[in-house]
Parts: C-alpha cells; sequence; structure tokens
C-alpha cells in the first residue's frame, strides 16, 4: 500500500506520471534503450526485436482480456492474420512496410470484430470457448487457403525497406520495433484515461451495471476486439517482416495460450504488467535452452529433455503465480518500488 | 447410401467416446464451475498408465483398467485438492488459466515419463470386424462404444440412486442449501474431480486402444469444447447427446469433405458448428440461461 497517494486536482489524479521522479527514471529508461543496440550483441538484439513483438501483442491481449474481462483463446489466431496480411500485401502488392503496418492492424480489427461481434450475447467461458474455435478455424484456413497463403509451405518475403533503407539485420530492425512498441504501450496507457478505456473496465467488473450506467455493451465490446486485434495485427506484420516468412504452424493455440501466459505472470489489467510478462516469457524458455546447451557437453542427451522441461515450467509458473501472486510481476514490481520509496519508514 | 449409414454408426461409436469424457467435464464443472482445460492431458495419460501396466508390465488387460480407475482418481484428487481448492472464488481467467497450467505440466510430465514414441496397445478385443448387413464396424470401435456405454450408464445409475450420487447433484443445484442440509460440499468437488478424471482417463483408454497412444492424444480434449457447447455446459443429458453430435458431424465432413477440403476437415468442422450454435443459442442446446441480478 503506497502512503501519501493523495491527489487535489483530477488533472494529477489522471496523470501518466504521477511523479517527477517517475518521468526521470522513464527518460533513463528511454536512453538506455537507445544506447542497448550499439553495445549488445546479435543475439541480444534478435531476442529485443522479440521481445517488442511480445509486447506489442500482449499489451493488445491485455485490452481485451485483463481491461475488458473477455477471456481471448484466439490472439495468436490475429497475430497470425496481422503476419499473413502484411506478407500477401508484400509479395502481390508490393506495398511498402509503412503501409503495410497499419493495414495489417485494420484486417485483423475487422475479423477480430467478426469473432467478437457474437460475444455479444455471450459471457464469460462461452466467450472464452468461442475464441478457442475462431482460433482452430483460422489456423484451418492458414493451413487450407493454398491459393492465398501458401498453405504450410507459407510465405516468404524479403527484407522491409524504409524510405529506400532495407531494414535487413537485427539492429536496423529494432528502430521499427522500439518506435511500434512505444506507439502502442503510449496509446495503451492513454485510452484508459478516455471515456472508451473506462467503459473497458466498466464492463469487466460488472456488465450489467455497466450498461445500466449507460454503456452500450455491445459497442464497447466490439471495440475491445478491435483495439485488442489492432495491435495483434500489427504484432504479426513486425513479427513477419523480421522473421521474414510465415507458415501457418507459427500461429497455433499453444501460442494463443502464451499470450494470456504473458498477461497473467505479467499483471492483468496492467500496461507495465504486459511488458514485464511478454519479456518474462520470451526469456524465459531461451534462457531454459542455452542452460540445456550448456549442459549437452556432460549429459549429451539433455537436449531431448528441452521440450518436457519447456512445457513443464511453464505450467507451473503459470499456476504458481495464479496462486501465490495473482496480480502478477506488476505487483511484486510496485511492492519493490514502495520499499525504496518508503525507506527507512515501511510501516 | 451405405456410405452414408457408414460413417454415421462410425460417428455415433465414435460419439459414445466423446459423450463419456464429456460428461467428466461437465460433472466438474455442475459442481465446481470450473472447465478443465486439461481434460486432453487427463485422456492422454490415462491411455499411458494402460499401456504401462498391460504393455511394460504385462499385467491383464482387467488390471490395466483397475490401475486406471486408480490412477484417474488419485490425479483428480491431488488436482483438486493442491491447486483448485485455492481458487475457489477468483476471477474465471484465473480458473481457466490454471487448469491451462495444469494441463502444460501433465503434458511436460507425461513426455519426461514416456517420451513421444507411437505406441499400441495389445489387442483386446479379436481382430475381425463386424459386419451388419452392408456396413463394417471395426471391433475396437464397437467394443469401445460399449465400455464407454457402460460407464456412462454406471455414471448414471450412481447420480440416480446413490446417496452419494444424490449428494452431489444437490451441491450441483444449489451450494448453501446442500451445505445447510449436512452435506459436506468440499468433499463433493474432491469427488466430482475424481470422478470426472475417471470419465476421462477411460475415455483416453477407449480412443487410444483405437488410434494408438502418442502425444497427440492430448488434441482430442479440444474436441470436448463443441461437445459441451453443444450440449450446454451444465446439462448432463446435453452432453452425452452433444457427443453423438460431434461424432456423427466429424465422420461426415471427413467422409464427404476431405476430397475437396484437406484432412483437417474432420477436426474443424465440430468448431464450425459450435460458432453456429453459439451465434443462435449462447448457452448451448440444454444450458440453463442464467439469471443474473445484480
Amino acid at each position: 500500500m503506497r502512503i501519501g497517494d493523495y491527489k487535489e486536482t483530477y488533472a494529477s489524479d489522471e496523470a501518466v506520471f504521477r511523479t517527477p521522479t517517475s518521468r526521470f527514471w522513464l527518460g533513463v529508461l528511454f536512453v538506455l534503450l537507445l544506447i542497448f543496440p550499439f553495445v549488445v550483441s546479435d543475439y541480444l538484439l534478435y531476442m529485443a526485436n522479440m521481445v517488442g513483438v511480445a509486447v506489442v501483442a500482449a499489451v493488445g491481449l491485455n485490452i481485451l482480456t485483463g481491461s475488458s474481462g473477455q477471456i481471448s483463446l484466439g490472439h495468436a489466431a490475429f497475430v497470425g492474420i496481422g503476419a499473413y496480411t502484411s506478407a500477401i500485401l508484400t509479395t502481390r502488392l508490393n506495398l511498402p512496410f509503412l503501409l503495410c503496418l497499419p493495414l495489417s492492424g485494420f484486417s485483423a480489427a475487422l475479423l477480430g470484430m467478426v469473432v467478437g461481434g457474437p460475444s455479444l450475447r455471450m459471457k464469460g467461458l462461452y466467450t472464452c470457448i468461442a475464441t478457442l474455435g475462431a482460433q482452430v478455424i483460422f489456423e484451418f484456413i492458414f493451413m487450407n487457403w493454398s491459393s492465398l497463403t501458401g498453405g504450410i509451405r507459407g510465405i516468404n518475403l524479403p527484407a522491409p525497406t524504409f524510405f529506400g533503407v532495407a531494414l535487413d539485420n537485427e539492429f536496423k530492425f529494432y528502430w521499427v520495433t522500439l518506435v511500434v512498441v512505444v506507439i502502442c504501450v503510449t496509446a495503451a496507457r492513454n485510452l484508459f484515461r478516455t471515456r472508451v478505456g473506462r467503459a473497458f473496465i466498466a464492463i469487466r467488473d460488472r456488465d450489467i451495471s455497466a450498461q445500466l450506467m449507460g454503456i452500450n455493451l455491445f459497442k464497447y465490446k466490439l471495440y475491445a476486439f478491435a483495439v485488442s486485434s489492432f495491435m495483434a495485427g500489427m504484432a504479426g506484420c513486425l513479427w513477419v517482416n523480421f522473421l521474414k516468412t510465415v507458415t501457418p504452424e507459427h500461429f497455433p493455440l499453444s501460442e494463443s495460450i502464451r499470450f494470456l501466459a504473458m498477461i497473467i505472470v505479467g499483471g492483468l489489467g496492467s500496461i507495465l504488467g504486459s511488458i514485464f510478462g511478454a519479456i518474462f516469457m520470451t526469456v524465459i524458455p531461451e534462457a531454459l535452452k542455452n542452460l540445456m546447451g550448456l549442459l549437452v557437453e556432460t549429459y549429451p542427451e539433455a537436449m531431448s529433455y528441452l521440450f518436457p522441461l519447456k512445457q513443464l515450467i511453464f505450467g507451473l509458473l503459470i499456476v504458481a503465480f495464479l496462486v501465490f501472486e495473482p496480480h502478477g510481476l506488476a505487483a511484486i514490481w510496485r511492492r519493490v518500488k514502495d520499499y525504496f520509496r518508503l525507506w527507512p519508514f515501511t510501516h | 447410401m451405405t456410405e452414408f449409414l457408414q460413417l454415421i454408426v462410425s460417428g455415433v461409436a465414435v460419439g459414445g467416446v466423446y459423450a463419456l469424457i464429456a460428461l467428466g467435464f461437465v460433472l466438474i464443472f455442475k459442481a465446481t464451475s470450473i472447465i478443465n482445460f486439461a481434460t486432453g492431458e487427463f485422456i492422454m495419460i490415462g491411455a499411458y498408465v494402460f499401456y504401462s501396466a498391460t504393455v511394460v508390465m504385462g499385467g491383464p488387460a482387467v488390471l490395466g483398467l483397475l490401475s486406471v480407475l486408480g490412477f484417474a482418481a488419485l490425479v483428480g484428487l491431488v488436482t483438486e485438492r493442491l491447486i483448485l481448492r485455492h481458487m475457489l472464488g477468483q476471477p474465471i481467467i484465473s480458473i481457466v488459466m490454471v487448469t491451462i497450467g495444469i494441463s502444460s505440466i501433465l503434458n511436460g510430465l507425461a513426455d519426461l515419463i514416456w517420451g513421444s514414441d507411437f505406441r499400441n496397445f495389445l489387442p483386446i478385443f479379436p481382430r475381425s470386424p463386424i459386419i451388419v448387413g452392408e456396413i463394417i464396424i471395426r471391433t475396437n470401435i464397437f467394443y469401445g462404444f460399449l465400455v464407454a456405454g457402460i460407464v456412462v450408464s454406471i455414471f448414471a445409475l450412481l447420480f440416480k440412486y446413490a446417496k452419494v450420487g444424490v449428494a452431489m447433484r444437490a451441491t450441483a443445484g444449489d451450494q448453501m442449501a446442500a451445505f445447510s442440509m449436512g452435506i459436506n460440499v468440499k468433499s463433493m468437488f474432491t469427488l466430482s474431480w475424481a470422478l470426472g478424471a475417471i470419465a476421462a482417463f477411460v475415455g483416453g483408454v477407449i480412443i487410444a486402444n483405437i488410434s494408438g497412444v502418442h502425444p497427440s492424444l492430448a488434441h482430442v480434449g479440444l474436441k470436448i469444447f463443441p461437445v459441451v457447447i453443444l450440449g450446454g455446459l451444465d446439462s448432463i443429458g446435453g452432453a452425452v447427446l452433444g457427443g453423438f453430435i460431434v461424432g456423427i458431424v466429424e465422420n461426415l465432413a471427413g467422409g464427404y469433405l476431405e476430397n475437396y477440403l484437406s484432412g483437417g476437415v474432420r477436426d474443424v468442422a465440430p468448431f464450425v458448428v459450435l460458432m453456429l450454435i453459439l451465434l443462435v443459442r449462447p448457452y448451448g442446446l440444454f444450458g440453463k440461461e442464467e439469471i443474473e441480478r445484480l
């Protein structure tokens, strides 16, 4: 619990940065993010790009699931839609990357609304299962509409260009990812200072009460699906332009579950939590892989345990967080912050 | 016409197994309002336990079945007591995710213990297929259907006549009322998890006897969602009917559409039906429409 957390004006209550200190540290973080690519290896830059993609997708999912209370088991499908839209527009129509990015978002948002539309009449578990159905059906479409998606072989595309500069390595792409992440995070943070964002939260907390207060449930649920899918689509576009290939196997149900795990581990309904969760859930499997790689020298069969161990740890993490820390890493972060802020008078 | 009948008959037979698994699923949902995303892993582990008992240890099929029952009860019990008991009263998303987490843990454990090779049971039933008119039924499917039917009937009798079954129904109907009538609601939760796990485990053995033992058996768990949604999450009769519908839809789609679309169509068709049903009836065919008060 924070002490001294009082405000005298609405403006200070709605402020994004509560204190000059937080503004300062955010500035420091930003400078570090700018220096980061110049000092680290290509491998870490690759990881940074993957984390960035995951952050955009996780922020999107957290708006839908964490803040509006609509559980989606189909988020990976919308990332996939963004990825395929971008790949198809690039290879068939030669559209520039800068145009593909919003278009991928829009196509995912459109399909997200198609899936979300029927959800007005459904609630909770039924919505959850409907999105599961959407995931399965979209996966099937990716796989089988060969004339459009290239079927099982997928689509390969050239490196994107940005005003004549080919974004063909991790370093150059880092800047694109960084800009998109910053835009999405800022947009999401500000969304919850507007009527729309507040309406989302009201719907999550009690949909009937929200309706009584004059919130059009259908409209705002649809918005939530659209915003969330839009970000998923952008993430997909980044993803496909970074890896330069897309196949149906990249967007299975387990990927949707991974996104859900990110926001659970990070903290439901918290933007900071989405970022933490995305970093955590991208770095942990990779760290495990590297650890196994080290063990191979002493235990040659270590690699064969990688996949089951990954699954085991993934499951344990989810369960442990839900049982012991339901508000996720964001809550831990807040406690740590408060400890230092209030030190030495913690009580 | 023969082909059509053939597809319907195999659909009904497979549907019987789905009905059994869905029954376990609905049982857990009715008692505890938890939807169990680990059903697929229960199915898979059931098959592996049977495999270990009969093929690895060399025991007879009866012993295999007994160990499956014991193991299922144990897994259901441990899951409920150790993890889900702590989740009472948590939001839906947490409960959904915790069962997904459990499914991931079980998946990893099963992979560590049994590996991911394709395995087969020893033949249990006579091999020569059963022929009725022009319809041919594989014995594994036929006897599997019989076993599923027997287990479903036992469950039905249990709910109707046994004291504990009535207590479970009471708990599902109204927890407070059941509690005040002296029913130990918490042990009913544990019991429904144990019974739900038994249904899934036995279903897993039947399916593995038809299609072999492999980690991908866990994917069968996904098919349970169209089944239970068709029937409505809280209707046991609906679950059984939903099982047959999904079995038939799957076989018809596989039989007639596979030539035009690809092989995956039999797995997707139930989900298309699911979406259509949800569009028209958001609470499933037999689900109870919740009336909410503030």
